[in-house]
């Protein structure tokens, strides 16, 4: 009894400094970051990189959102509202027919949505910037609509025919007796009922879509245009040896994150682990 | 009975007609932005094309062939084999303990959890922008801390051999918190009489986690696979942000190489054929995964 008392404590100290250390390796680059956006560009080469800074008086944050930050921040939230509106609508229309329908192509139909997650972007970036220009939206934030909601179809209509599965069926059948159409059951009892599945979708999308890159890049040039994620290199092309001022971008860009994870918490946590119930 | 049979078919030509309403959205914008431009790439892949100019030289399989000869996209594949490794046997044990932890120790550590939670908040990019900076041999930190340990500059990512694996601790560093989480809900998941029922039989918490938890767990462990595997294939932005495949072709991914022949080199042709040689590994990849787990999957059941 003593003997395995013990081990135990032995265990829980090994766990607590192995956890010590775990905090330690994922705190320091963000204290990194932050301590180093308030110095001067000067300032953080002849002092520590640790060492706290002269002031905490947020220069380098004015500089960078006098500078065309909130540009690349309305972008985005832009882009963000349309890309969710399209998308929520699109494939709750889509996982209606999917889950609560029986029809003969549907197992394939399902399939071949889901069998799409896997796809790596880059075997359609040339076909889509050729897309963009034909049509004139390059450069502009409407190039992105199409690819984004695309993407995030297979993985939404996933988890939203998941989810829609488990309403259960009776209410659709009194429904139908009462000589209630497909549409109709759609727009009044299935949809009000999948609210808890579409603000899942809501939350693991809009983040995908918040910080995705490769698109943007490829689909926008000019300040105009592009997004978040393409505001830290616009900056570090116009500031490359200035680091505390590129820290306070990268600072500015997941502080919208850290506010939605305070207000959210727990439910930001499930729609980002939304994409991993799959398997 | 005639009429009856008929009601049957009407309803059923009503479900078809509504499912078609319903479903026709989604096809029709997967396949404009999905299947258009897969098919599309493997037809550029046939040509010597730069992307702008109007004419373009039909040349068969000849990129084809050049891909198969490719030193560097075969490298670059390698690297992505590496990150496959290294990231399943890394971040999933790593996420296994710490969730463990966690569960073990309860509320008291929420600050913990909190804090290790907090890479999964940052996106790809600005991780990887913040790591070119923190691992720079000057004003870096992990120079820093050698240096006030009386060490010298530690060059991480100007080299080729160990700029590899410094970009795989960061994608570590990334991926971590996110299984963590998922692990995390699993455990959450076990049924709590189960635990109850474990300790009254005596059994210390060692004992619990490796011969209840952790089989539980499998399944999840089964998929967390999966997706590490996947993505670690089709991964992008953090390495491009970071070194840009750099130094040389040292940390080069498919997809790196991919998009620097297409939008840096204008070699739209070849870019298609590295595209395309990507997405049949991806895929095949994929079905394999598929086919391996569908092959467990009924022999458990047996």
């Amino acid at each position: 009894m003593n003997n395995s008392r013990v081990k135990s404590n032995i265990a829980w100290t090994v766990a607590g400094i192995l956890a010590v250390f775990w905090f330690m390796i994922t705190a320091i680059p963000f204290l990194f970051m932050v301590i180093n956006s308030f110095k001067g560009q000067f300032e953080m080469l002849q002092k520590g990189v640790f060492d706290l800074p002269d002031s905490w008086f947020p220069t380098n944050f004015i500089g960078v959102l006098e500078n065309g930050f909130l540009s690349y921040f309305f972008n985005s939230v832009i882009l963000l509202a349309i890309c969710l509106t399209i998308l929520l609508f699109i494939t709750a229309c889509a996982s209606y027919p999917l889950s609560r329908m029986k029809f003969k192509l549907r197992g394939p139909t399902y399939a071949l949505i889901v069998a799409c997650m896997s796809i790596p972007i880059h075997v359609t970036l040339i076909p889509i910037f050729k897309m963009s220009t034909v049509i004139r939206t390059y450069d502009s934030i409407f190039a992105l609509i199409g690819p984004y909601v695309a993407f995030a179809i297979p993985i939404s209509c996933y988890i939203l025919t998941t989810f829609m599965t488990s309403i259960p069926a009776s209410l659709e059948e009194s429904a139908e007796i009462n000589g209630c159409g497909k549409f109709r059951t759609f727009f009044h009892i299935i949809l009000p009922l999948s609210k808890p599945g579409l603000s899942t979708l809501a939350i693991y999308n809009g983040v995908a879509i918040w910080n995705e890159f490769a698109f943007a890049n490829t689909l926008t040039q000019s300040r105009k245009a592009q997004t978040l994620p393409l505001a830290i290199s616009a900056f570090k092309g116009e500031h490359s040896m200035n680091i505390p001022v590129i820290m306070s971008v990268l600072v500015l860009t997941v502080l919208p994150m850290i506010i939605l994870f305070i207000i959210l918490q727990e439910k930001l946590v499930r729609g980002l682990m939304a994409g991993a119930v799959k398997g | 009975m005639k009429k009856i049979a008929s009601l049957v078919q009407s309803r059923q030509r009503s479900v078809r007609i509504a499912a078609t309403v319903f479903l026709a959205p989604v096809i029709i914008i997967m396949a404009v932005f999905i299947i258009y431009p897969i098919v599309s790439t493997f037809s550029i892949s046939l040509f010597d094309w730069n992307g702008i100019s109007k004419d373009r030289e039909f040349i068969g399989l000849e990129n084809w062939k050049m891909l198969i000869h490719d030193r560097v996209f075969w490298f670059a594949f390698k690297n992505n084999l590496t990150l496959m490794v290294c990231s399943i046997g890394i971040q999933i044990p790593v996420a296994i303990a710490l969730a463990t932890f966690l569960d073990g120790a309860g509320r008291k550590v929420n600050f913990f959890k909190v804090v290790w939670f907090l890479p999964l908040l940052m996106s790809s990019v600005a991780i990887g922008f913040l790591f070119s900076y923190a691992l720079a041999t000057t004003g870096g930190i992990v120079t820093t801390i050698s240096q006030s340990l009386g060490g010298g500059k530690v060059d991480l990512l100007g080299r080729a051999p160990q700029a590899l694996y410094a970009v795989i601790s960061v994608v570590a560093w990334q991926y971590i918190p996110f299984y963590m989480v998922y692990f995390l809900a699993g455990y959450g998941n076990i049924d709590i009489n189960i635990y109850e029922a474990s300790i009254i039989d005596g059994a210390t918490r060692g004992q619990y986690f490796l011969h209840i938890g952790l089989p539980l767990l499998s399944p999840m462990i089964k998929s967390a696979c999966i997706l590490s595997l996947i993505g670690s294939l089709k991964y992008f932005d953090l390495i491009y942000a970071m070194t840009g495949g750099g130094p040389g072709t040292a940390t080069e991914l498919m997809a790196t190489y991919m998009y620097k022949l297409s939008f840096s080199h204008f070699k739209m042709g070849y870019g298609s054929t590295t595209a395309a040689g990507m997405f049949i590994l991806v895929t095949g990849f994929a079905l394999m995964m598929q086919t391996i787990l569908k092959g467990n999957g009924s022999s458990n059941d047996e």
